[in-house]
C-alpha cells in the first residue's frame, strides 16, 4: 500500500464500471453470448488500469510509461477488426443483413468506446490525487454523463418525417404511395405481401438529408433493425419477399417496403423513427455552400 | 467481371416472343405460366418478373 494505491483503485473500478455501462445488449442482438461480453470487459478493464496509471506514471517522472497509450491504442484498433469480420461473418446468415456501413459504425463505436474508459480512469485519478476523492467522485460522475451523451447519437426522426402509407401494384409494379419498389409477377406473391407488407414514405427535413438517407447502408440498416425488433415474413429460397427501399428522384423522399412477421404499424413507426443516423451516411453539402459564402 | 444480376429462365404462353440462350418453358395456359412460374422461382431462388400477361422471366438478384 502506497499513496496511489487507492487513486489506482478508483481509476480502475470507474473505468471499468463504465465500461460495463456502455455494454448494453439491446435490439442490435450483440453482444449476446457470454464470451462476447467477457472478451469487452476484459479489454474495459486493460484500458481502465492504462489509463489509470498514466498519471502516477508522469508524477513519478516515469515518461516512458506514457507511450504504453499509443501501444493501447493500437490493440484498440484491433478491437475494431475484430468486431469487423465477427459482425461480418454473422451478416451472411442474415434473413436480412446489416451492411456494411452499419457494421463498421459498432465497429467504430467499440473501439472509441475503450478510448473514453481511458479517458475516464486518466481523469478520475487525476482528481483523486491532485485534489480527494470526493473531486475524482465528481469526475466520475461527470465523465459518465459526457460518455452517455457522446455515445447517443442522432436518430431518423430528427433528420425525416416517418409517415405510414399504402402498398399498391400497378400491373406487376409495387409502389409505396408513388414510389416504385420491384416487380413482382406472381398473384400469389402479390396477395402475400398485400397481406403482409407495410409501407412507410420517409420525408427529409432539410436539403442536406437527401444525401444521407439515400446512402444504401443507412436503408439497408432501416430494414435490418425493422426486421430484428418486428420479425421477417420470408425465409432462404424466397427472394421474391424482401424488404426494399427505393428512392423518389424528384424530392428525395425514401419509400420503405417491410414484411414483418408482427404487422404493428405503430410500433414499426417508432423503430423506423429510432434506427441510429449512421455516422459514415452523414453527409453535409450545406456546409460547403456556407463556406463559399 | 462479376455478374450482378442475370435471365435464368423464360416463361411464356408466347412462344414467337422468346429466343435466343435462356432457358424458354413453353406454357398452355396463364395458370400453368404461374404454376411453372412458382416452382422455378423457389427452385432458381430468383424472382419471377412478370414482363406481360403472357411472359414471365426469373431473374437472379
Amino acid at each position: 500500500m502506497n499513496e496511489y494505491t487507492y487513486p489506482i483503485i478508483a481509476g480502475i473500478t470507474v473505468g471499468t464500471a463504465l465500461r460495463v455501462f456502455m455494454l448494453r445488449t439491446d435490439y442490435r442482438q450483440y453482444p449476446t453470448y457470454l464470451h462476447g461480453k467477457i472478451i469487452h470487459l476484459s479489454l474495459g478493464f486493460i484500458a481502465a488500469a492504462l489509463g489509470t496509471i498514466a498519471i502516477p506514471s508522469i508524477m513519478e517522472k516515469e515518461f516512458t510509461a506514457v507511450t504504453f497509450l499509443t501501444l493501447a491504442a493500437s490493440q484498440f484498433r484491433e478491437v475494431r477488426n475484430m468486431e469487423r469480420n465477427t459482425l461480418t461473418e454473422m451478416d451472411s446468415y442474415e434473413l436480412v443483413p446489416r451492411g456494411n456501413t452499419y457494421i463498421e459504425g459498432i465497429a467504430v463505436a467499440f473501439e472509441s468506446r475503450n478510448y473514453l474508459v481511458i479517458f475516464t480512469s486518466f481523469v478520475v485519478t487525476l482528481c483523486y490525487l491532485a485534489i480527494n476523492g470526493w473531486a475524482a467522485l465528481g469526475a466520475a460522475f461527470v465523465c459518465f454523463v459526457i460518455s452517455s451523451l457522446l455515445m447517443s447519437g442522432s436518430k431518423l426522426s430528427d433528420i425525416v418525417t416517418v409517415e405510414l402509407s399504402e402498398l399498391s401494384f400497378k400491373g406487376a409494379g409495387l409502389y409505396v404511395d408513388n414510389i416504385y419498389i420491384m416487380n413482382i409477377g406472381l398473384p400469389e406473391r402479390q396477395d402475400e405481401i398485400l397481406k403482409y407488407g407495410m409501407g412507410f414514405i420517409l420525408t427529409p427535413k432539410s436539403f442536406s438529408v437527401r444525401s444521407t438517407i439515400a446512402n444504401l447502408g443507412q436503408r439497408q440498416a432501416i430494414l435490418h433493425d425493422v426486421s430484428v425488433t418486428l420479425g421477417v415474413f420470408r425465409d432462404s429460397g424466397t427472394p421474391a419477399l424482401v424488404p426494399l427501399i427505393k428512392r423518389d428522384l424528384n424530392d428525395g423522399r425514401i419509400g420503405v417496403f417491410i414484411l414483418p412477421q408482427e404487422k404493428d404499424p405503430v410500433r414499426a413507426k417508432e423503430i423506423i423513427s429510432s434506427v441510429p443516423v449512421l455516422e459514415n451516411a452523414i453527409q453535409m453539402p450545406s456546409r460547403k455552400r456556407n463556406r463559399e459564402g | 467481371m462479376k455478374m450482378e444480376k442475370a435471365i435464368l429462365a423464360a416463361i411464356t404462353t408466347q412462344s414467337e416472343k422468346v429466343t435466343g440462350s435462356t432457358a424458354v418453358f413453353h406454357c398452355e395456359t396463364k395458370e400453368e405460366m404461374e404454376a411453372v412460374a412458382a416452382n422455378l422461382e423457389a427452385i432458381l431462388d430468383g424472382i419471377a418478373h412478370a414482363l406481360s400477361d403472357r411472359l414471365y422471366i426469373i431473374v437472379k438478384h
